[in-house]
């Protein structure tokens, strides 16, 4: 067997490997130290210290980080939730109701923003809450994010719903149960890990974004994102590293929750 | 079993038929009310007269386009000289985003490959490992490659102190530094396809190379390669579309020199510049572009799956 592996390796391609790893987390954990930093300047290490964690919350600027971040995790469950619910509702349809005209049609509405830039649907939605004369705000923002959302919490959901066979569905219809219960009592259930991976993907794409919301969000509603975007513009100071370093660590545990809910599942 | 070809053995059935258009009608108001129909008015803004300080006179005009393409001398009634400033702006996002593509494979292609001849126990720890950075806001990611990299950063005091140099380099607000960042930003849309095309190629095709005295180098180029190309194209279209669109890895690490056309876009909102028509027209231009590249792959594609079957 020795040989078959020999086949496979290249030389060169582990320290590739090592290197696109180190690209990729280096940044972030030196990001997380920093942030523990006790000193005023970004570029001197003057020892460990919370000293920028209480200043997040409790210094100067911790009113507008408070109302961001509270913006921000209602607009993310807001809209994560109603994208979800959408969500499933079209993937029951698309993969379980049968082959019909408006299928590609809607596969392809649901995908559509994600082949359009970013920032062509920014722009996009921007124009059109200012022609129908919406006042920018925060209701303009989750909306924008419901429908952003709608194709992350998508993806998951029919997946999982394409890997259930229906002989489940069709063993309960055998024993009088309607339509209705058949989808609530046998498919919601055996569904569940991929509406959790779903509601969790689009609830982190919400959290994340920043180029719809910073077109959207008109004066005064500030998220996370935008918010520290207005402040790096000023140089990155350390209260920055601080709030990064905290929404880092809720990413990292959404997508660790997410990768094993799914893993459990395959597991049984 | 149509539609079934690209996920396998799909459970695709007709139970909850008759109600297939009152479960689609969510997505569709939201979709269409939200995305379609913005998108449509953009096509439409990019053709009116702008307005001063943001917003639309609603007079048909081809001004925004002509304004890209065109430079009408001072006072605008001039025959029309080809106008450069915002075509380079353009041809720059291009090569940005190609660049950035071309680092991304040239470390996510051993990447992949690497992680798809591990174990099959293991491989979806190495997956995981590679995609967890993604799920870091984006932002957030953006300001930790600037923080790495700037004057007095980690990357120049480890060079300063290996010897490698002197002074400090400076790579924020150069090209390489947008490139890294857009590198940062898509990293994992090129090892995932590769990966899975890897991991689906048969080895033993490697093994017949081999016992015919094929170096490893020529087995890689002329079996491996042409058996992953679906991957690697997959991979690099996912890298390059968004790159081509991209805002906060120019702005934040490119800096005024490196403008490429998402900031040329954001300008004439967010900025000083408050030209609506333009901006629009901008972003026509772009998203035509994207659905250009996307059309062209989609077909190569469906001739490639067309000449597997």
């Amino acid at each position: 067997m020795a040989a078959r592996n020999d086949i496979k390796r290249y030389t060169g391609f582990l320290p590739m490997t090592i290197l696109c790893l180190v690209i990729l987390y280096a940044p972030l954990v030196v990001v997380t130290i920093y942030s523990f930093n006790d000193s005023r300047s970004i570029t001197n290490w003057e020892g460990i210290s919370l000293r920028w964690y209480v200043d997040v919350f409790t210094g100067p600027e911790s009113e507008k980080y408070k109302l961001a971040a509270w913006n921000s995790f209602t607009i993310a469950i807001t809209a994560a939730a109603t994208a979800t619910i959408i969500a499933t509702l079209a993937a029951t349809s698309i993969v379980r109701g049968g082959q019909f005209r408006v299928r590609m049609l809607s596969l392809g509405l649901i995908s559509m923003p994600l082949m359009v830039p970013e920032i062509v649907t920014a722009v996009a939605t921007l124009i059109f809450f200012n022609a129908i004369g919406f006042t920018r705000g925060y209701l303009t923002i989750l909306l924008a994010h419901i429908a952003f959302c709608i194709p992350f919490a998508y993806m998951p959901i029919a997946a999982r719903m394409q890997g259930i066979e229906d002989t489940y569905e069709q063993a309960a219809l055998d024993l009088y149960a309607t339509k209705r219960q058949a989808f609530t009592r046998i498919l919601l259930p055996m569904m569940m890990p991929g509406i959790i991976s779903g509601f969790l993907l689009a609830f982190i794409i919400s959290l994340d974004d920043f180029i719809i919301t910073n077109f959207v969000k008109g004066a005064g509603v500030e998220t996370l994102p935008t918010a520290i975007f207005g402040a790096v513009k000023q140089g990155i100071k350390p209260n920055i590293m601080a709030i990064s370093t905290m929404l880092l660590g809720v990413s990292i545990l959404m997508v660790t929750i997410s990768y094993f809910v799914s893993r459990k599942d395959r597991l049984t | 079993m149509a539609g079934g070809a690209a996920t396998g053995g799909t459970a695709r059935t007709d139970t909850y038929a008759e109600a297939r258009y009152w479960l689609l009608l969510p997505s569709w108001v939201v979709l269409v009310c939200i995305v379609l129909i913005p998108v449509l008015m953009m096509l439409v803004y990019s053709f009116l007269t702008k307005e001063f300080r943001g917003g639309v006179i609603w007079e048909f005009s081809l001004a925004a386009y002509d304004q890209f393409f065109c430079s009408r001398g001072l006072f605008g009634d001039e025959p029309c000289q080809i106008e450069w400033t915002y075509i380079n702006i353009f041809w720059r996002s291009i090569w940005q985003a190609g660049a950035a593509t071309l680092l991304s494979l040239v470390i996510g292609f051993p990447t992949a490959y690497f992680i798809a001849t591990r174990p099959e126990n293991v491989r979806p720890v190495w997956v995981f490992l590679i995609t967890i950075p993604y799920w870091v806001n984006l932002l957030i990611r953006t300001v930790s490659m600037k923080f790495m990299l700037r004057d007095n950063g980690p990357v120049n005091d480890l060079l300063l102190a290996t010897g490698l140099i002197d002074d400090p380099l400076r790579i924020v607000n150069t090209n390489f530094a947008v490139q890294l960042g857009l590198f940062y930003s898509y990293l994992p849309f090129m090892v995932l396809p590769i990966y899975a095309s890897v991991e689906r190629y048969n080895f033993a095709l490697s093994e017949a190379a081999a016992d015919l005295y094929a170096s490893k180098w020529v087995t890689l180029r002329r079996i491996l390669l042409p058996a992953v190309k679906p991957g690697v194209i997959a991979g690099c279209i996912l890298v390059f579309v968004p790159s081509l669109g991209s805002f906060l890895a120019p702005d934040l690490l490119g800096g005024a020199k490196n403008f490429m056309i998402g900031s040329l876009i954001e300008e004439q909102f967010k900025g000083n510049a408050g030209n609506w028509p333009f901006g629009a027209a901008a972003s026509m231009i772009l998203l035509s572009s994207v659905l250009i590249i996307l059309i062209v792959f989609a077909r190569y594609q469906a001739r490639a799956q067309k000449e597997a079957t």
